[in-house]
């Protein structure tokens, strides 16, 4: 005799047999569904969100595998082919820069930074911020106050100005773009996640770790911020645009991305320079770099709708 | 109301300026060489100008009261780069550029963005308003460092109406491209802002009760309904001026105007630490006092702010 799984005995007890009387096709058999699954069902079914996260996809591919399509490298020059307008034959698809440099390939290379530093930073704000929210929020009385209270000095900073003071004095690294990004822009996430966890707080769930005896801690990484995730992912999706418009602003002022690297900001400013002459040099990366944007947003707005609880 | 202005200005602006002095004291101090060491393009006169300035030969908390003394007074120390000018000669003279600038823009933002606003929340879910929606959206999500350039290409190259660059003084030509520039973005959120806060607004009783007594609309709009649906706004002003600040850095590069945010810049390339320092503190400063100054206009018009 074989025995059931619990999870068997129920898929196998589940469909209730038709009640006598009842039209057929009324299915009495009401399946659960997550909130997950939910709110899946309702993002697919907002057009411009799953477009645009189509479009994201292919030119996430795009940055990352499109450049071996071409026979140029970022960063060797073509001096018979300067500004060169975009053309099959030279292949530069995109045309060339004031160094004959091919623009296919450097903006896809500035797509790949500019992604980056939008995802990496996005991750540093996401982790500070609701680690920092949620601390602030469970913790509560004396230390919320004090943790709110540093919150408010630092959002009332000039961040850009601030961050640019840091390049700077600290010399323009990469990775420092990325962490100063994301170090100024964790603020709103911790108050996001902070009101929702005084909300979640008291909850019967928690009271029963409480009992248990789970650690504060405990509480907050394996209760509170599960349960925050959601929100989370949804001012995530907001958040790397803005970062993407940040780096952009940085590498376009000549503060950010260091030669021969680029980004789609430093091609912007290279496209601004020469575009009476060759407007392709601002087009290409421009019409990357505005689509990315939309994209995001427009999956943020999706993911919104779709997560939202007051929507049901 | 004055124990309300006390607080804000005394326990809430002025510790956080001191913090941000703070910070931005010690940060630079943290930075490895030191700023004021190794820097081989500063001529001598300039270096021991500095290092009388910023105190050099003693003890760090000295360095630290005297540079509080130094900025309550208003004196944010020489330039690197410009030898013979003080930062605050170089900030007196472009601060009027940057700030006509800002104002102007500021002002077309407003009048644009909340007759925008009140429109599309006067024609909800019509063309209009979708309209007004959809060209806001382009307008937060399209960059500065993008729209300058098409702009420019535009009017100024092909079609030869506006000059592509320079200030002169503030000419009406060479204002119009910077202030379209810089005022789309606050033209979208203020547009938004309105359109929110007047849509629930329009549905709250105090309305309805107007409408059922018979008033015309536009009275109601006049006597009842803008100053409940402008209050969001008021409170966007604090971050808006910032961000006016803000985005003038990419259309003062761009459009090559010489106001502050060009300052912050070439001073940022240059590596003139008084010059960064300096900006960003009184930027801070701005952005604090303006920020109270909102709060403390709010609290008169909406009584229920001075409680909490």
């Amino acid at each position: 005799m074989t025995t059931l799984s619990a999870r068997e005995a129920l898929r196998l007890a589940k469909p209730l047999p038709p009640l006598p009387g009842l039209d057929e096709s009324i299915n009495l058999s009401i399946r659960g569904r997550s909130l997950w699954a939910d709110a899946r069902r309702r993002f697919l079914r907002n057009h411009a969100a799953v477009a645009s996260l189509v479009i994201l996809a292919i030119i996430v591919l795009l940055c990352a595998f499109g450049s071996v399509a071409s026979p140029h490298a970022f960063d060797e020059p073509d001096f018979e082919n300067m500004h060169a307008a975009p053309s099959a034959e030279t292949a530069h698809w995109f045309g060339s820069d004031n160094l004959g440099r091919d623009l296919y390939v450097r903006t896809l290379l500035g797509g790949r930074i500019s992604l980056m530093v939008g995802a990496l930073g996005a991750v540093v704000a996401v982790l500070i911020g609701t680690l920092y929210g949620a601390t602030a929020g469970f913790v509560g009385g004396k230390t919320d106050s004090v943790m709110m209270r540093l919150l408010e000095i630092l959002a009332s900073f000039p961040v850009m100005f601030l961050v640019i003071l840091l390049m700077t004095f600290f010399g323009r690294e990469l990775w420092l773009i990325f962490l100063a990004i994301g170090a100024v822009s964790w603020l709103d996430m911790a108050r996001i996640v902070r009101g929702q966890t005084l909300s979640l707080k008291r909850k019967e769930f928690v009271e029963a770790a409480h009992v248990c005896g789970v650690s504060t801690f405990g509480i907050i990484t394996r209760h509170i911020v599960p349960n925050v995730l959601g929100i989370v992912a949804v001012y995530a999706t907001l958040l790397v645009p803005s970062m993407i418009l940040f780096e952009s602003f940085l590498s376009y002022l000549g503060l950010g991305v260091q030669e021969p690297m680029t980004s789609w900001g430093a091609l912007l400013e290279q496209g601004a320079k020469s575009i009476e002459a060759a407007p392709w040099e601002l087009a290409f990366p421009a019409t990357f770099l505005v689509t990315t944007l939309f994209c995001f947003n427009f999956i943020g707005d999706g993911l919104r709708d779709a997560l939202d609880p007051k929507d049901r | 109301m004055l124990k309300f202005i006390f607080r804000r200005v005394f326990l809430e602006a002025l510790p956080t300026l001191l913090v941000l002095i703070t910070v931005t004291f010690f940060l630079i101090r943290l930075a490895p060489g030191g700023p004021f060491s190794s820097e081989a393009n500063v001529p001598p006169e300039v270096m021991a100008a500095i290092a009388a300035k910023y105190r050099l030969d003693q003890p760090v908390w000295q360095q630290y009261l005297g540079y509080l003394a130094d900025l309550a007074r208003g004196d944010f120390g020489p330039s690197f780069k410009y030898k013979d000018f003080s930062v605050n000669d170089l900030v007196y003279a472009a601060a009027p550029v940057s700030f006509r600038l800002g104002i102007m823009a500021f002002i077309v933002a407003m009048l644009i963005g909340i007759s925008a606003g009140i429109t599309a929340a006067l024609k909800q879910n019509t063309w209009v308003d979708y309209a007004v929606m959809g060209v806001s959206m382009v307008g937060v999500v399209l960059p500065n460092f993008v729209l300058a350039p098409v702009l420019a290409l535009v009017f100024a190259i092909w079609l030869k109406w506006l000059p592509a660059g320079g200030w002169e003084g503030g000419a009406l030509a060479y204002v119009v491209l910077p202030v379209a520039v810089l005022c789309k973005h606050y033209i979208s959120v203020i547009a938004r802002i309105t359109r929110g806060s007047m849509i629930e607004v329009l549905s709250s009783p105090f309305i309805r009760t107007a409408r059922a007594k018979g008033l015309p609309m536009g009275y109601i709009l006049r006597r009842h309904a803008m100053k409940p649906a402008l209050l969001p706004v008021i409170s966007y002003l604090g971050p808006a001026f910032v961000g006016i600040i803000t985005g003038s850095v990419v259309v003062e590069t761009f459009f090559g105007i010489p106001g502050i945010g060009q300052l912050f810049v070439n001073g940022a390339l240059n590596r003139d630490y008084p010059m960064v320092l300096g900006l960003t503190i009184l930027v801070g400063a701005l952005t604090i006092f303006f920020n109270a100054v909102v709060d403390i206009l709010y609290g008169f018009i909406d009584p229920r702010i001075r409680i909490h």
